[in-house]
């Protein structure tokens, strides 16, 4: 058994623990790679951005903790430039794990908007966020497409309280607040299928303007709805997070961790390019003894 | 951050560190982590469709009236309806009554099915098709450069692009000849697009387990060593280098029983 | 009786869907707001199907002591505890079951469940995932022939794109891959998705697709 067939052969687990020792040690290493911002997440950011005081933003929190590492970050820049922005959130959370989700990124960005901060050289007093004043988190309902459909129509359809319990119509932000009409934009930030559900059901029947935040594996599918103004903007897994953290100079986990994709990448690469070169080794190996 | 919730990030920490002993081998603390999380999970789902949908969309609606008179002389008592063919669902698990839940699936793939016909027919299919046949813009038809992913050109390689793939498809008619060279080109950007998908699943999936990483150090070894905490103490290092020697001792077994394994196998050679 | 009224209920809601889409009459609105408040309803209780699945798959097991079936009794713990914590509250210093109200999602054991076991535990098992597309990377990807190459140099550049050693000119290049010949690809894609979506829709509304009703 020569070099390459033993290579070929390779127990898989010294595959993950040289993939492991990479990335551990990529995230110990102190460097940083450019994030450079693509026009698909600087749209959403200067949407988000030009909004005045007092605007609703609807944050569709569509995934479960299995995605969170590239959409929590999302969540997190995205309410912080809202809240920062005096702009009033309402959340929905239509997948099984999502509620828990929105609710942990409701509590870490309520602590943090209590502090001062500054971001793009701009300073931000910290303001206590209050719920039912800044921001209503409706919750979870089962059949996301009947949902999406009814709040076209009135929230209070599906929703006839919050997540809490509170009735739609005793929560001060909602007053006057009807149904998509009342909102300047729709975030989806999700793992799954109920990104069509939005785009068809949602923008396609109401027609209010929707941004997507996706998980890398999805992102290349949603592109020709960016084409055809369907939705207005992309994030695509962690680097789009990235890129909207640096938009928003509030760089958090996403940027921390595209340092560590830098090494597992190259890692990957090594892979194919090895296991390509041992492929084409054997491959001529077995033509010469075929002959 | 104090002593209990330190507690809960260990916890966390040691549950993340079983999940990922699964990539040695299956072993009693992954099964411990894997049927933890379906109850959990499972248990978390009952609360959040009790409280969120169950009472605010139909107890509360039926509760207004007189609790004895149950549903009769509530505002809206036709809530009734929904109950029961929710009920309905429940005959599934019945041998004699399951083709009771037909009702109530036959009414929600009915509706399913009735939005989806215009609704996926215009924005799948029509603003599609719209969006490809565009004005090529002839006077700025090569952009910044042939990169440019917003020039004329790019507009007359979309159009061929979707077209080609649309050809790719169609089966009514054998791949040869003309239709043939016209699919091939199908395929090739359907490749290009499966590829572009590939590189971002790569970046996905890395950044799954980049998480996990900051999650066992950022929030649990940097608060097992964080002595500007208020609530600081020795039990947070106690805590931390007891995981850590669970992982050895578990590490070091594992060698050995592989150690003897690999003697007693060459010893029986 | 048993089999021809669903099909019928089928096709009224079906065609009712499609007509109210058409015809947004006031009515046609008043009716379309009440089925789909009442499908959340049904929702509520098809959701409920799953877990009664849950339960008695893993009592089942404990009872027949089947292999590994101590670890079903964590299952239900798990279960039981989580549906205890919704429920209950303690956070004021009193104990109270609230069942009718919500108290018991502020509950902080509720949350902490949630919170370092149920994301811990789900994110590494998906996290899982990134060894295996390494791993996959190894033995699979084989430039084979002219199209399984044209897959992988896409993957390569995507995947180079933010590698400073490589400059600026590799994002130009994986943005207008993007933007250009994945957009074309996965809109013919979408396309026909779209057309296959309708088709069965048409379907089942007209009786022809019956498969998804089960036998008997």
């Amino acid at each position: 058994m020569n070099f390459f067939d033993r290579l070929m052969r390779l127990d898989r687990r010294w595959v993950f623990l040289f993939l492991t020792v990479v990335c551990v040690a990529g995230y110990y290493v102190d460097y940083s790679i450019p994030i450079r911002v693509t026009k698909e997440t600087r749209s959403i950011y200067d949407f988000i951005d030009s909004l005045p005081p007092g605007d609703i933003v609807f944050v569709a929190i569509d995934y479960d903790p299995s995605n969170q590492a590239e959409l929590h970050p999302m969540t997190y820049a995205i309410m912080e430039h809202a809240f920062r922005k005096n702009l009033r959130i309402i959340f929905t959370a239509l997948s099984q794990n999502g509620p828990g989700m929105a609710d942990q990124a409701i509590r870490d960005i309520t602590d943090s908007v209590a502090l001062d901060r500054t971001y793009n050289g701009i300073e931000y007093k910290g303001r206590q966020i209050v719920n039912g004043v800044d921001y209503t988190f409706l919750g979870y309902k089962p059949y996301f497409s009947i949902i999406i459909l009814s709040m076209g129509q009135n929230f209070r359809i599906s929703f006839p309280t919050d997540y809490y319990g509170t009735p739609l119509d005793s929560i001060p932000m909602m007053r006057g607040v009807l149904n998509y009409d009342n909102v300047a934009c729709l975030i989806d930030l999700s793992g799954g299928n109920i990104t069509d559900a939005w785009i068809s059901y949602g923008q396609g029947r109401y027609n209010f303007p929707l941004a997507l935040g996706l998980t890398g594996v999805m992102t290349a599918q949603y592109y020709p709805y960016l084409n055809s103004g369907q939705v207005f903007g992309i994030m695509g897994g962690m680097l789009g997070a990235a890129q909207y953290e640096r938009l928003a100079d509030n760089p958090g986990l996403a940027i921390d961790g595209m340092r560590v994709q830098l090494p597992a990448h190259i890692v990957i690469l090594l892979f194919i390019i090895i296991g390509n070169i041992g492929y084409f080794v054997t491959r001529r190996k077995v033509q010469l003894e075929g002959r | 951050m104090d002593f209990t919730t330190f507690l809960w990030t260990t916890l966390g920490a040691f549950l993340t560190l079983a999940t990922f002993s699964f990539l040695y081998k299956d072993n009693p603390f992954y099964k411990l982590a894997e049927h933890l999380v379906v109850g959990v999970s499972a248990g978390y789902f009952v609360i959040i469709v009790w409280h969120g949908t169950m009472v605010p969309n139909l107890f509360q609606k039926l509760a207004d009236g007189d609790w004895f008179m149950l549903w009769l002389n509530s505002t809206q008592p036709w809530y009734i309806v929904p109950g029961i063919l929710g009920i309905l669902m429940w005959t599934r698990f019945s041998r004699k009554y399951g083709w009771l839940s037909r009702w109530p699936m036959a009414l929600y793939i009915g509706i399913a099915a009735g939005v989806a016909v215009p609704l996926e027919m215009s924005n799948k299919v029509n603003k599609q098709l719209v969006a490809t046949m565009v004005d090529i813009n002839w006077s700025n038809f090569m952009g910044t450069g042939f990169f440019d992913p917003f020039s004329g050109l790019a507009n007359l390689l979309i159009f061929i692009g979707v077209i080609a793939g649309l050809i790719y498809f169609f089966f009514s008619k054998a791949h040869t000849g003309a239709v043939g060279g016209v699919a091939k080109l199908g395929i090739w950007t359907l490749m290009i697009g499966f590829g572009a998908s590939f590189g971002f699943t790569v970046m996905a999936r890395i950044s799954l387990f980049i998480n996990r990483l900051q999650y066992l150090d950022k929030n649990w070894r940097e608060a097992a060593f964080d002595s500007s905490n208020p609530n600081y103490g020795a039990g947070f290092q106690i805590v931390f280098w007891l995981i850590i020697a669970l992982i050895v001792v578990y590490v070091v077994r594992e060698i050995m029983t592989h150690l003897s394994h690999k003697k007693a196998n060459s010893a029986t050679e | 009786m048993r089999r021809q009224l669903p099909f019928i209920l089928v096709f009224l809601a079906g065609f009712f869907m499609i007509f109210q889409y058409f015809v947004p009459h006031e009515r046609s609105e008043f009716v379309y707001e009440f089925l789909l408040d009442w499908l959340t309803i049904i929702g509520g209780f098809a959701m409920a199907l799953g877990i009664w699945s849950l339960i008695r798959v893993s009592t089942d097991k404990i009872r027949r002591k089947r292999e590994n079936w101590g670890y079903s009794i964590i299952t239900l713990a798990g279960l039981f505890s989580m549906m205890f914590f919704g429920i209950t509250n303690w956070e004021d210093g009193s104990f109270g079951f609230y069942i009718y109200t919500a108290e018991g999602l502020s509950n902080s054991m509720f949350r902490h469940f949630f919170d370092y076991i149920l994301i811990p535990i789900q994110a590494t098992m998906f996290s899982l995932l990134a060894f295996f597309i390494a791993s996959a990377a190894y033995r699979a990807f084989r430039a084979r022939s002219v199209v399984a190459s044209l897959l992988l140099l896409a993957a390569l550049i995507v995947m180079m794109r933010f590698n400073p050693m490589f400059g600026a000119w590799i994002e130009t290049v994986a943005n207008w891959l993007m933007n250009v010949p994945n957009l074309a690809a996965q809109r013919a894609i979408v396309i026909g998705i779209g057309l296959g979506i309708v088709a069965t829709a048409l379907k089942i509304i007209l009786g022809i697709e019956r498969g998804y009703m089960g036998q008997g």
